[in-house]
């Protein structure tokens, strides 16, 4: 590739750090954010960072034995253990002399917001020294596309058909882990890669359990175009739909981004073929929900340090 | 030193010893002295190890998944219902080689609620790829523990130590503790043969396909096959420093037995009482207590039992639908070798006592009958 | 940031050579997930900024930064269309692979 001697001059601007630890070559389909996430998570944590992943998409992802796609190593565990995992690797680390690394859980919705729950909770409540990342695609991906408790309300999955669409609220799991007073949790979204690198930065220098809920859309399974996938995310968080904040010891909350003007949730909704089925009054009862946990966050922020 | 313990404190003793750098555990009746005595060992500094109090049995055995794959030496101790709801990952254990010991604590299970002994619980776990010790004493569940991390790191197979509820976790023995600097000799810091470590980065445990997944299977079948010489000549070695014994089964008068009892655990030791008494009688009893129940140790049993001109096997156990669980091994280990009878018998089920009564309705069914039964000869039922 | 050299299948020839345990040996660079895509990204450097925008959002760790520029690895570039979307000047174009 060769350009004109005059425009070289000028440097490149990256706004984040050079390094690569997720190489190309994985299994991830067209445009999707559970990559990302990983590469930006990857590039705050650096090399000393070990992984446990449970079953969901990137125990695919990151390709079949004998290979992997991350150059830092990864315990690939079972499907609802991977909080304790990371645990009992970091308590192995720490006996056999490495105090350093940093150990990371790293697993789906799924894997975090229902058959995980409960060694992620033992493993909040004694505030074992791991970071535990969620990628949030809303539904059981690895396994084609089934309704979890993460799914928001409304959205298609192959067990909750247009006709029987889920009505139920998508759980409120940060609300959950920060009535576990852990020193640290943040939402974050791929669509704002300094933000999360800065939360997984900050994360890495926190001692205890420490939580980061990230966004990351799915093109396979929320029927969205691929080239969509940032869109969406930023539109998450226009909307209010999926807010970023931070909570310090389960007390202190701050919203990092709150929206001038609030996009109507419908902008969101209809690029996304799960929610094609939703007529307005379910739109407007979306919308409703959407203000509600919104007003309610807001409240939390001016209120606190609870 | 000599101590008077219980068999749960052998376990504990046994894992202090062996120097374990993690242990993860739940507690559940017959087990909790284990871990509440480790725990004080680890608060007291007596033992440098971190002492995760997990939320449940599957979260113990994950924890110990992750510090074993770190390189660290792992201990676990659970009985019945615990030990089922850590049934996937026994399985992730082996299949990833990771040498944890685990102190299973044999107990019935619910429901109806039971906390008395029987081994459905570890016999349900035969095929997780585990090696299984069935012990008679306190003294053995102690040296077997320390044995136990000597062949399972060896091989990168996982380890369980059986006793059974109350005959053995609650009663008090006179026990040799040994020396550490002893043990220390005799079972060297673990060192794996693969380790997580981000000096050296890998992916342990991915997708797996059809064209690898049966060689890694047959790799560990292989390095199970290995097992039964490796407990002989650590067992060996394990005299030449400590005294005692450890085998692959421990006989008693089987040389010119006519009739073979074959135990296992306390019903063992029991067994033995019974077999003096039958002497005494001028009966030739003997007991074939099988202490390592996987690897089956085929050849050994298959060489004592053959001798004799009847074999009978107490099971504290079923396989529903089939018969005893020892009883089936048993008889596959003979087939082709040996046209010996084989009686099988029921009993003890849910912590009933298993006492010289019990022997002798076994001796004197086994006496009677030329042949085995197509049907289970259940012991004590009140019918 | 750096283009990635592809690195070697790994071949097995009997249980022997394979490890204990299934563990990985090697990255993923020997797949070309190249050949997956219908639609390829090019970039006019013309109009390039040099903002960095297209390296960054690139879920297939595709784009290189050669000479201060960004540069497609096409044996990895998915087609996503990503970057070209993200483009603050528009400069990338999704055009039909010839087949
Ligand atoms: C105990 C157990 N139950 C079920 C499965 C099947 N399973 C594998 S991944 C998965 C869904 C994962 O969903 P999520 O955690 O959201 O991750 P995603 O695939 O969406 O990335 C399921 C149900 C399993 N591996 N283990
Ligand atoms: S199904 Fe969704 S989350 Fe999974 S790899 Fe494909 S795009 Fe990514
Ligand atoms: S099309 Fe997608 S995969 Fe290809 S370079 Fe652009 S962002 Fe990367
Ligand atoms: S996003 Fe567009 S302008 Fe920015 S570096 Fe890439 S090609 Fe150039
Ligand atoms: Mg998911």
């Amino acid at each position: 590739m060769k350009a004109d001697k005059e425009i070289k001059k000028k440097r490149m601007r990256l706004s984040l750090p050079p390094e690569e630890y997720m190489h190309s070559g994985h299994l991830a389909c067209q445009g999707c954010g559970a990559t990302l996430a990983m590469r930006y998570a990857l590039k705050a944590l650096g090399p000393r960072t070990a992984l446990s992943i449970p079953a969901c998409c990137w125990s695919v992802i990151d390709g079949p034995f004998p290979y992997s796609s991350l150059s830092i190593p990864i315990f690939h565990c079972a499907f609802e253990t991977a909080a304790v995992s990371a645990a009992g690797l970091k308590a192995g680390l720490e006996m056999v002399g490495d105090k350093e690394t940093t150990v990371v859980a790293w697993a789906g919705d799924g894997g975090t917001f229902d058959i995980g729950i409960q060694a992620l909770s033992g493993v909040a409540e004694r505030n074992d020294n791991i970071i535990y990342v969620c990628y949030d695609n809303e539904a059981y991906m690895n396994t084609g596309i089934q309704r979890s408790s993460a799914t928001p309300y409304g959205a298609w999955t192959t067990t909750t058909p247009v006709k029987h669409y889920k009505n139920r609220p998508k759980k409120d799991i940060d609300a959950i882990m920060a009535a576990h007073r852990i020193p640290y949790l943040a939402t974050a979204n791929i669509s704002y890669p300094e933000d999360l690198y800065r939360k997984v930065r900050k994360a890495k220098d926190i001692k205890g359990t420490r939580f980061i809920h990230i966004y990351t859309p799915c093109p396979t399974g929320w029927k969205t175009r691929p080239e969509d996938t940032i869109k969406l995310g930023k539109l998450a968080v226009q909307t209010c739909i999926f807010p970023l904040y931070e909570v310090e010891d389960g007390s202190t909350w701050k919203i990092n981004i709150k929206p001038r003007d609030k996009k109507p949730v419908k902008d969101y909704l209809r690029l996304q073929g799960r929610f094609r089925h939703l007529n307005e009054e379910a739109i407007s009862f979306i919308q409703e929900e959407v203000d509600k946990k919104w007003a309610r966050l807001l409240k939390y922020e001016e209120v606190s340090p609870l | 030193m000599r101590k008077v313990i219980m068999g749960n404190h052998a376990l504990s003793y046994g894992a202090m010893l062996s120097r374990v750098q993690v242990i993860a555990a739940y507690p559940i009746t017959p087990q909790t002295q284990v871990v509440e005595l480790l725990s004080e060992m680890c608060a007291d500094k007596v033992l440098d190890a971190q002492f995760i109090k997990v939320e449940s049995e599957h979260s113990a055995m994950a924890a110990c998944l992750g510090a074993s794959l770190a390189g660290a030496r792992t201990f676990t101790a659970t009985s019945a219902q615990g030990l089922a709801l850590m049934h996937e990952l026994l399985h992730w254990a082996s299949g990833g080689r990771l040498p944890v010991v685990l102190g299973n604590i044999n107990r019935a299970m619910a429901p109806g609620w039971s906390i008395w002994s029987d081994q459905n619980d570890s016999l349900s776990q035969r095929d997780t790829g585990w090696v299984q010790f069935y012990c008679g004493s306190n003294q053995e569940v102690l040296d077997s523990v320390i044995q136990a991390f000597k062949v399972a790191e060896k091989l990168h197979i996982p380890a369980m130590i059986i006793l059974d509820a109350f005959s053995l976790s609650h009663t008090y023995e006179v026990v040799e503790v040994p020396e550490q600097e002893k043990v220390d000799e005799y079972l060297p810091p673990f060192q794996p043969k693969f380790r997580l470590t981000p000096d050296d980065p890998h992916a342990f445990g991915g997708l797996t396909s059809p064209d690898h997944y049966l060689e890694l299977r047959y790799k560990l079948q292989k390095d199970m096959e290995k097992a039964p010489a490796l407990i002989e000549e650590t067992g060996q070695e394990f005299q030449e420093l400590f005294g005692r014994k450890l085998g692959l089964v421990d006989p008693y008068q089987c040389d010119d037995a006519e009739i073979i009892l074959v135990t296992s655990g306390t019903a063992g030791y029991t067994a033995c009482v019974a077999v003096d008494h039958f002497r005494q009688q001028g009966l030739k009893v003997g007991n074939l207590r099988i202490r390592t129940f996987r690897p089956f140790p085929f050849e050994i049993v298959r060489d004592i039992l053959s001798q004799a001109k009847k074999v009978a096997v107490v099971d504290r156990n079923i396989s529903y639908g089939h018969h005893g669980i020892f009883y089936q091994e048993i008889k596959s280990a003979l087939y082709g070798h040996s046209p010996v009878p084989v009686f099988g018998y029921i009993t003890g089920l849910g912590g009933r006592d298993i006492t010289l009564d019990t022997f002798r309705q076994i001796i004197e069914e086994t006496q009677k009958n030329d042949a085995p039964s197509e049907r289970i000869s259940w012991i004590g039922v009140k019918k | 940031m750096k283009k990635q050299e592809p690195t070697p299948k790994i071949d097995f020839k009997s249980e022997k050579d394979m490890p204990l345990a299934p563990y990985s040996l090697g990255l993923m660079l020997h797949n070309f997930t190249g050949a997956w895509r219908n639609i390829r990204p090019e970039i006019n450097l013309k109009e390039c900024i040099q903002c960095g925008i297209c390296w960054k959002f690139c879920p297939d760790t595709a784009i290189y930064i050669e000479n201060e520029y960004p540069v497609i690895d096409y044996t990895y570039c998915k087609g996503c269309g990503l970057c070209a979307e993200e483009c603050p000047t528009k400069c990338i174009t999704m055009v039909e692979e010839e087949k």
